[in-house]
């Protein structure tokens, strides 16, 4: 299973080695992270893949764990630390290719909610600071996992593929927590669009930015690269017209209309008068 | 001399019976109730309150009975004079999930405080954690709504402290305990428990040899409101009392913002996961070992 894991690199290695070239040596073999000249400036590129020999047993499937959630965080530090003065900040693409957060005992008490904080926030503070962020999702993009890299993007993009999947939890997980079976968990996601994990439905919730159609997503070839670049770059000057760096652009789907009506009540009563609790 | 004994242990249990019998609890409480206790009396509003009717658009239409407030409590008011919004997640509710309004709650009163802060207007937030975290019957919403919170936090927490609190008896999993480590300060107590990973989703996916959902001893021994002070994870371990919770936030709210942030101190918990032999099953003692030490470095 290792040696089929290292001759068969996950989707998310295949697109960052495509996009980026050779991963630095300072992050473990877990984490990708380049610094590339894409479109004249220079970017970062960051991604989590799978490491059939990590120190921690339960990440070792691409899982996001307690040493990636810290390391994502460094990788992010870094960028901001060495923009810190400068007007330009560095853009940064974090290419999704998770399964999940890692699930164990060590992980839990090790504080691994921590370790994914420290990514999120990471990735939230450099958006803050004025550092455009791009998540492209080639894979799965689950749960804690996805939180923790990507989630905190001023865009998202994806491919338009039926292995490319967005979900809170594994289905049989959700099943059990729900109490309901594996079949009519799968029926109601046919018809609920949240509960959906197909990248159709992700995109009816008003989430992404931008959907792909590349031809070969295991084996990217000069179609695919130019698609998923000229994307980028669309991105990333979207971004530069931005004047707030917030993720208020993530509310305008008809299906996210609760999200945009409780943030208008909210304002309408923050300062209003209203009668008291008690 | 074993009489004597024996009357020292009785006026002990009598002492602990006294002080227990004289404190209000706070887990006993409903989100409401809390909200409002926190802050300075008279001064409450909530905002989105049950007659505005803000329910799941999702949950009807699975059969699941709604909540008008959709089980999130926000109350704007003082703290001891600043302004404050406290945002109180109802446990009872089920189970304190996030869907799309409960998140947008929270997510949306936090990016308002972050507005007054850049206006002018110091307020700060409370976030009463009691939640297994994404809603699961509004899956992708819920786990967006949680993103934003996420990222609300961090753009609040520049300006004022974020104080947490996970009282019990739900605890504080998933998205939500990511938003839980992202806060300033959190204060505990000993029936709460803060993980990622709730154990019945643990010992799905890693099966029972590596986490045994119906231990309870095990559990809280490593994610239990306790063993979280003793790491150094958490910042305070208070009773279950209304007046010593509001003591911690005053004494918290004072200290001003932490410099970095838990969740920034980067180097540090690298270096600690990087001397833990990871072969090794997992104790409470290692993990106390590992941070406590660090913390105090």
């Amino acid at each position: 299973m290792n040696n089929a894991e290292n001759r068969h690199p996950s989707r998310g290695a295949i697109w960052f080695r495509a996009l980026a070239g050779h991963a630095q040596s300072a992050y473990p073999a877990s984490l990708l992270v380049a610094d590339t000249v894409f479109n004249d400036q220079s970017v970062r590129f960051i991604a989590v893949v799978p490491d059939s020999k990590n120190r921690y047993v339960r990440a070792c499937h691409g899982e996001v764990g307690l040493v990636e959630g810290w390391q994502l965080a460094r990788a992010v530090h870094e960028v901001m630390a060495r923009d810190q003065n400068s007007a330009v900040k560095t853009p940064i693409i974090a290419i999704v290719d998770v399964p999940s957060q890692a699930y164990g005992r060590r992980e839990e008490a090790y504080g691994i909610h921590l370790a994914l904080a420290a990514a999120a926030g990471a990735y939230a503070a450099a958006r803050l600071a004025g550092h455009p962020v791009v998540a492209l999702i080639v894979g799965k993009a689950m749960s804690g996992a996805f939180l923790a890299h990507g989630y905190q993007a001023n865009r998202i993009v994806a491919f338009d593929d039926p292995d490319v999947m967005v979900h809170a939890m594994g289905k049989a997980s959700a099943a059990r927590i729900t109490l309901r079976s594996v079949e009519a968990l799968t029926a109601l996601a046919e018809t609920i669009p949240p509960m959906a994990y197909d990248i159709k439905n992700f995109a009816s919730l008003g989430l992404l930015s931008a959907s792909l159609a590349v031809q070969h997503p295991d084996t990217p070839d000069q179609a695919g690269l130019d698609t998923v670049r000229d994307c980028l770059k669309q991105m990333l000057v979207s971004i530069a017209q931005e004047v707030q760096h917030d993720l208020s652009s993530r509310l305008e789907a008809p299906h996210r209309q609760a999200s945009k009506r409780v943030r208008e009540l909210l304002r309408q009563q923050w300062n209003g008068e209203k009668p008291m609790l008690r | 001399m074993l009489l004597t004994g024996e009357q020292n242990m009785t006026t002990k249990q009598e002492t602990r019976l006294a002080s227990l019998l004289s404190q209000n609890s706070f887990i006993e409480l409903g989100a409401r109730e809390r909200a409002g206790l926190l802050l300075d009396a008279g001064t409450q509003r909530e905002l989105i309150g049950p007659f505005d009717r803000m329910c799941s658009p999702w949950l009807a239409q699975q059969g699941v009975v709604t909540q008008s407030d959709d089980g999130v409590i926000v109350v704007k008011g003082c703290f001891n004079g600043q302004p404050c919004v406290v945002l109180a997640i109802e446990g009872a509710f089920q189970g304190g999930s996030l869907g799309e309004v409960g998140g947008a709650k929270i997510a949306g009163a936090l990016e308002l405080a972050a507005v007054d802060n850049r206006n002018g207007i110091p307020t700060m937030a409370i976030i009463l954690f009691e939640t297994g975290g994404v809603r699961l019957q509004e899956a992708n919403l819920g786990l967006a709504a949680i993103a934003e919170i996420h990222s609300a936090i961090v753009d609040l927490r520049r300006c004022q402290p974020v104080i947490g609190i996970v009282a019990g008896t739900v605890g504080c999993f998933g998205g939500m305990s990511i938003a839980a480590a992202l806060c300033s300060y959190l204060i505990v107590t000993r029936e709460a428990r803060i993980g990622l990973n709730g154990p019945a989703v643990i010992e799905q996916e890693a099966g029972i040899a590596e986490y045994d959902s119906r231990d309870r001893s095990f559990i809280w021994s490593l994610t239990g409101g306790e063993q979280r002070a003793a790491s150094a994870l958490v910042d305070v371990l208070a009773d279950d009392d209304v007046q010593q919770i509001r003591q911690h936030v005053a004494v918290l709210r004072a200290r001003g913002l932490p410099a970095p942030h838990r969740s920034e101190q980067v180097a540090r918990f690298i270096s600690a996961l990087d001397a833990v032999d990871a072969v090794k099953e997992a104790t409470p003692a290692m993990a106390r070992l590992i941070y406590a030490q660090g913390a105090t470095s």
